[in-house]
């Protein structure tokens, strides 16, 4: 596999690409965003995001995923896509009178 | 215990706290942060692995002994580390060669101590081997990445080499105290370790496009307290504080 094609390819200055790192902790059931870091490929990255992030113990499950994969919403569009579901009651399941047999769900 | 049992503790508490020290000078100065933090948490491996065993040395020795005493106040001819880890870092890549070429070493003979007939020894190695076996992983991809680098990362992987591969045939000559921990089943037999070593480094040079050295002239010396000059050196720098002002606490 040429370098260009293994995840984490060296940008043409030499510069490592940027992980984002997600760790599970112990008592966890999803991975948390707990920080960055650079290095050389995936590997790397687990091992660097072990050293780093999981010295005291804060996780037994890492993700790494090279920053440029992860998406995101623009801030400056927050309007457009949330406030609308702010005053639609419906869509909540507060109307269901439960049974007494399923008060404690 | 016999004399031969407590040698034995003292030269595999020496070997990781010698170690423990050299990658511990690169505190600050790695090549970039997640590296100063992995060789760093590796050195703090191996100290606490050496605490370990010259704990169980200082209870068998008796006499006041400490594990502060055992590090702090022995004289460069009472170490019994192999030549190996006292060598000085050079560049990253010595550093991780050597790391490598000698955790492989640890490892397997970790894995034979996890069978000592010894209880406490088998439950220190126990401990190490897992600590160790990331060590393994950790040097033997900065190994394969230099090796099949580019071009300056592979030279200075073939200097590196030249530089430490003759100190690693003492690794597999055993001191005297080794042979007897061997046929008395509490500690490893280094024929062994040297099969398996001598596998698993080829299968890594291989990877790392790395040539095998031609058998060579070995140096040796370490495990009967005759050192280079560089352990002396490492020692006037670890123990001043304790010599200096004896008995002092944090």
């Amino acid at each position: 596999m040429s370098d260009s094609e293994k995840a984490g390819a060296t940008q043409a200055n030499g510069a490592w690409p940027l992980w984002e790192i997600f760790i599970r902790s112990r008592q966890g059931l999803d991975h948390k965003h707990v920080g960055s870091l650079h290095a050389a490929d995936a590997q790397m990255a687990i091992e660097n995001a072990r050293d780093v992030y999981t010295r005291r113990m804060e996780g037994i499950s890492i993700w790494v995923v090279e920053s440029k994969y992860i998406h995101a919403s623009n801030p400056t569009e927050a309007g457009a896509l949330y406030d609308p579901a702010d005053d639609k009651a419906y869509r909540h399941p507060t109307f269901y009178q439960l049974p007494e047999e399923l008060k404690h769900m | 215990m016999s004399k031969a049992f407590v040698s034995y503790l003292l030269s595999l508490a020496d070997n990781t706290l010698i170690l423990g020290h050299r990658n511990s000078e690169w505190c600050g100065h790695g090549p970039i942060l997640e590296q100063d933090i992995a060789i760093t948490n590796m050195a703090l491996d191996c100290i606490g692995q050496a605490r370990n065993f010259y704990q169980y040395a200082a209870q068998l020795m008796g006499n006041h002994t400490t594990e502060d005493s055992l590090a702090y106040l022995r004289d460069v001819t009472e170490f019994t580390n192999c030549l190996l880890v006292e060598l000085p870092n050079g560049d990253w890549a010595k550093t991780v060669l050597r790391h490598f070429l000698f955790s492989t070493f640890q490892y397997y003979v970790y894995q034979q101590l996890k069978n000592s007939n010894d209880t406490q020894l088998a439950a220190i190695a126990e401990k190490g081997f897992k600590e160790i076996t990331y060590h393994v992983r950790w040097s033997s991809e900065w190994v394969i990445r230099l090796g099949d680098g580019t071009e300056e990362s592979k030279d200075r992987v073939l200097q590196a080499l030249d530089a430490v591969w003759s100190y690693t045939g003492e690794l597999f000559q055993p001191a005297d105290f080794e042979l007897q921990a061997q046929q008395e089943g509490w500690g490893a037999d280094l024929l062994l370790v040297k099969r398996n070593w001598d596998e698993k480094i080829k299968a890594v040079f291989e990877e790392a496009t790395l040539p095998m050295p031609p058998t060579a002239w070995m140096h040796a010396g370490g495990k009967q307290g005759k050192h280079t000059e560089h352990l002396g050196f490492i020692l006037a720098e670890m123990q001043f504080l304790q010599r200096a002002y004896p008995n002092s606490e944090w």
